[in-house]
Order: structure tokens, then C-alpha cells, then sequence
């Protein structure tokens, strides 16, 4: 096996790491991982927080975009300012959110003063304050990229609809849904793999050591502070095998629907 | 032609009569819309404020102002270096990621050969899984390599997830490019190399000026890599931020913020100045604006 998998690349060098541990048999990382408590328990913490932050970016994205595909004085504008976060970077939401979502800042003062409500303001170090950051940092990408998913449809076969009694309900679920689907798991899949990494936002918003220990945690622990290579490779692969599961339950769901163009021709 | 696009989306139908449920549905699109950016924008406003702050703490806005933490983080950091070495950094990958990326997409767009598919597939793997993932052993093998902590290491890593986005990006246009420009250039005796620096280079000049805008946005801000590869002289802003983070208990929070400032403003400048060139609708697909009389 070593053999065909000579290390050419660092996902071949991975595998072989993780098979490697510096005691015990070749399995002995995967076992360590998965017997050991608060390591196999970061897969479900992982998935807890990456799958709702996805679906939630992805169906407030999908209606947003679908707007945008108007040309109107405002699209370019808008479209811009939604894409802007892309720059905030994790240290600046992190913060910002520390400043801002926090029990004395700006939010909890102007819901205090306004009496809409009173109780106190808890959105930092738990599971909240990373699930917003997740979807402040990962909405921007999926709204641009549902945006050009949209408007690569061809606008032609809305107005055939159209001129067929089609309402614009109709025209969105049996047009533009079904063009878009191919678009959407793409978009889900890139999404979900950006949250599925959650880090810098897990140790700076969150609460590193319970409800916001993520794998990507575990991982960086095994690599740097216990210099254990062997099983921060075995966690990564965990990582990567999990990831793709769920990229292939999307892709394969995405087959039940139509594929083949999105421009209309003569025909 | 504004008008015609918007007949498309809602056809023939006068705008008085719009059903509530439509207005409601819009209504609420909007304030979605507009709670995101507000407090998008209220967050950047507490993070600026606070960067300006002498002492800020539960009052509606601070008690003096101070330009001194931008200084301070200027100093502490060593930012010129830092930002040095990300100006490096960046530009060597852009350069790199172009010289792998773009010939990689012409072959890919215009070429059929067995393996393709596997090809492709190779080549999206790093965009599909994240950095994380790859970086631990990715790591591990620079270190093996002695690239570890070295200028060149963070620039190899910082190349694996950058020369796929490349091609990602540049598929799209060279494709738009009419194939019989090249067979010319084949008949007047061009052989690949010269037809790739006189014909597709000029014809693909905003496509790649769009490809290397957001390599570069992606490569400052691709914190995961640079943090799992860099040593001590190799640190790029993103993760001097994180360092600085990371030791917020000995640091005053303004320090910290006046650092993300800093990132935010070098960063915003760059996603600017690409999206000057190109329309954010268009990244993925380009298609025509607009919709054609019906024939």
C-alpha cells in the first residue's frame, strides 16, 4: 500500500501520517479519535453549528439574489455593499461582534433603552456568537455566488413562462428553481466546507473547551501544542472524510433535478 | 433596457395591482436586507470607535479620543515589516498562481484528453476542502522539507488553494474567446508560445486582471495556511493579527482593533478596486445583460 501511495502530495502524506502513530498498531490514531471523549464528540459540534450557519446563508441568499437579478439603479450598489464583508476577516467580525453583540455594547444598550427587551444580552462566548459570525462572514460569498448563478439563466425562458399564464411564483418554482439547483448545491457545498473549518471565530466568539470545541480545534491542538502530528493528520483526514460525505448527500440529491443549459435557444 | 428586465420578473402585470402578499414578501427581502447591513456596518463602527478610544467602557461613546493605539500597533508589531512581507507574500503568489493557472485553464477549456475529468477534479479538491484540512500535513511536509517558517514555504502553501481559484476564474473567459483567432495565429505560422504572449494574453488581459484582484483579496485574508507554514519573519498581516489577538489578556482591546482596522482597510481597498472590473454578477458566468427582443 505504501508503495502506491508514495508521498507526492500532502493528502497522500496525510493519510500515510495518520496511519503512523508513534505507539500502537496502524489504527491506533482513528481509535484514539474516536474513543476518546472530547475529540469525537467535536464531529457533532462541528456539524451542529456548520449545517444550520449553511442553510441558513444559502436560503437567505437564494431570495436576495433572486432580487438582485434585476438591473435597477441600486443592483450594482447593493451587490456591492452585501460583498463587502469578504474583507472584514474573522479577527475584525470576532471583534467587532465582542464590541458590538456584547452584554454593555451598542445592541443590548439600544434594546435596554428602547425596553424591546430587557433581559440580559448573552450573543458572545457561546454557540450563538459563533453561528453569527458564521453567517456574517459566509453570506457574502454565498450571495455572490448565488447572484451569478441567477443571472447566468437566461431571462428568455422566464418570458416564455411568462407569456404562458406563468405567475411569478410559477416562474420561480418551475423555472428558475430548477436551473438554479445544480447553483445551489454547488454554493451549499462551498459553504458548508467554509464553515465546517470554523476556527479563528470558535476560539475568539465562542467556548473553545464545550460547546464550540470544533474539529478544526481538536486538530490545531493535536499539530501545536502537542506536537502529535500523526493524529492531527488523522484528524484532518476525519475532517476531510466527514466533509465530503456531506458534499456527496448533496450532490447526489442535486441529481434528481433537471440538468443540461440555462440559455434559451431556437428550437 | 431596465424596463425590459424588469417585465421578466414581473410580467405584464401593473404595479398597482401587485398582490399584498407580493409587497409583504418585498418588504421583507428589504429588511433583511437592511438589518444585515446595519449591523454589518454598526459592528465596523464599534470596532473603529473603539480603536479610537482613550477608555470605552459601557457608555454610548468613549470619553476621549486618541490616535495613539494605530502608532502603538505600528510599533509593537512591526507592521512595516509585516505588511512587507505580505506585500511579498501576495504578489509572488498572484504571479505564481497566473504563470500555473492560466495556461492550466486553456488547456483544460480548450483541450480533450483522457483524464479530463480526474484533472478538473484534482484541481477543484483544494476550493472544496478547507484550508485546515490540508494544512496540517501540508505543514508537516514543508517542515520535513525545511521549508517550514520560510518565505518561500508560506508562498508554496499559499499556491495550493490559489492556482485552482485561478483556473476557476479564468475557464469562463477563455472560453468567450473565439477559437478561430487562434487556428489564425496557427496558420500564420504562431507556435503556442508566441500565440499564447500575442493573441490570447492582450484578448485575456481583464480576465486575468480580475483573476489576480481576487487571488490577491483571497491570499491576504487565507489565514489558515499562512498561520499552519509561517515563522517568525514570515508572518503575514493576517496572522500577526491573530498573534495579537490571541495575547489580548497582556493587550489592550484597542490595540487589536486599531490592527483589524488596519487589515480591513488594506484588504477593502483591493476587493474595491476588482470590483471596479469585474461585475461581481458576472464571476462565475457570463452571460448576455440583456435579454434580447423575443424572435
Amino acid at each position: 500500500m505504501s508503495e502506491a501511495l508514495a508521498p507526492r502530495a500532502p493528502f497522500d502524506r496525510a493519510l500515510l501520517l495518520s496511519f503512523e502513530p508513534p505507539k500502537g498498531g496502524a489504527l491506533a490514531n482513528y481509535v484514539k479519535f474516536f474513543t476518546t471523549d472530547n475529540l469525537w464528540t467535536t464531529i457533532g459540534k462541528t456539524l451542529k453549528l456548520a449545517l444550520p450557519a449553511t442553510l441558513i446563508n444559502v436560503l437567505v441568499a437564494l431570495p436576495i439574489a433572486y432580487r438582485m437579478r434585476i438591473r435597477s439603479r441600486w443592483q450594482r450598489t447593493i451587490t456591492t455593499l452585501l460583498v463587502v464583508p469578504i474583507t472584514l476577516g474573522t479577527v475584525l467580525i470576532a471583534e467587532g461582534m465582542l464590541t458590538y453583540f456584547g452584554p454593555k455594547g451598542w445592541l443590548a444598550q439600544f434594546l435596554q433603552l428602547t425596553h424591546i427587551y430587557d433581559g440580559s444580552i448573552r450573543l458572545t462566548h457561546n454557540y450563538w456568537g459563533v453561528l453569527i459570525s458564521l453567517v456574517i462572514s459566509g453570506f457574502p460569498f454565498a450571495f455572490l455566488l448565488i447572484l451569478s448563478y441567477v443571472t447566468g439563466i437566461d431571462p428568455v425562458l422566464a418570458r416564455a413562462a411568462s407569456t404562458l399564464g406563468a405567475d411569478p411564483k410559477a416562474q420561480f418554482r418551475h423555472i428558475y428553481l430548477p436551473l438554479l439547483a445544480p447553483g445551489l448545491a454547488m454554493c451549499f457545498c462551498l459553504a458548508f466546507v467554509q464553515a465546517f473549518s470554523v476556527f479563528p471565530s470558535a476560539v475568539l466568539l465562542g467556548a473553545p473547551a464545550g460547546p464550540t470545541r470544533v474539529i478544526s480545534i481538536a486538530a490545531y491542538e493535536a499539530a501545536f501544542e502537542q506536537y502529535d502530528y500523526s493524529l492531527a493528520s488523522a484528524i484532518a483526514m476525519i475532517m476531510g472524510f466527514v466533509q465530503l460525505v456531506i458534499v456527496a448527500i448533496v450532490l447526489s440529491l442535486r441529481s434528481w433535478f433537471y440538468r443540461g443549459p440555462v440559455t434559451g435557444g431556437k428550437g | 433596457m431596465a424596463s425590459a428586465a424588469e417585465a421578466s420578473g414581473a410580467p405584464s402585470r401593473p404595479r398597482a395591482a401587485t398582490p399584498w402578499s407580493a409587497r409583504a414578501w418585498r418588504g421583507l427581502l428589504w429588511g433583511v436586507m437592511a438589518l444585515f447591513l446595519v449591523n454589518v456596518a454598526l459592528m465596523i463602527a464599534a470596532v473603529a470607535t473603539n480603536s479610537f478610544a482613550r477608555r470605552w467602557l459601557g457608555t454610548w461613546l468613549p470619553r476621549g479620543w486618541t490616535a495613539s493605539w494605530y502608532l502603538d500597533a505600528w510599533k509593537e508589531f512591526q507592521l512595516d515589516s509585516i505588511l512587507w512581507v505580505t506585500v511579498e507574500v501576495v504578489f509572488a503568489v498572484v504571479l505564481l498562481a497566473l504563470l500555473i493557472g492560466v495556461p492550466a485553464a486553456y488547456t483544460l477549456a480548450r483541450r480533450d484528453f483522457p483524464g479530463k475529468r480526474v484533472l478538473m477534479l484534482l484541481f477543484l479538491l483544494p476550493l472544496m476542502v478547507p484550508p485546515i484540512t490540508y494544512g496540517i500535513p501540508l505543514a508537516t511536509v514543508l517542515y520535513k522539507a525545511n521549508l517550514g517558517g520560510t518565505l518561500a514555504g508560506v508562498i508554496l502553501a499559499n499556491l495550493i488553494p490559489a492556482a485552482p481559484f485561478v483556473i476557476l476564474v479564468m475557464t469562463p473567459f477563455i472560453e468567450q474567446i473565439d477559437q478561430n483567432l487562434e487556428s489564425a495565429a496557427r496558420v500564420f505560422g504562431a507556435n503556442t508560445a508566441r500565440m499564447f504572449v500575442h493573441v490570447l494574453v492582450p484578448l485575456l488581459a481583464p480576465g486575468i486582471l480580475a483573476a489576480s484582484l481576487l487571488v490577491l483579496v483571497r491570499t491576504i485574508a487565507l489565514f489558515e495556511l499562512t498561520f499552519l507554514t509561517a515563522g517568525p519573519d514570515s508572518q503575514t498581516l493576517v496572522v500577526a493579527l491573530y498573534y495579537a489577538v490571541f495575547a489580548a489578556g497582556v493587550r489592550a482591546p484597542q490595540s487589536v482593533d486599531a490592527m483589524a482596522m488596519i487589515y480591513m482597510v488594506v484588504t477593502l481597498v483591493w476587493l474595491l478596486i476588482a470590483l471596479r472590473f469585474v461585475n461581481p454578477t458576472q464571476l462565475v458566468s457570463r452571460v448576455k445583460e440583456h435579454p434580447q427582443p423575443a424572435a
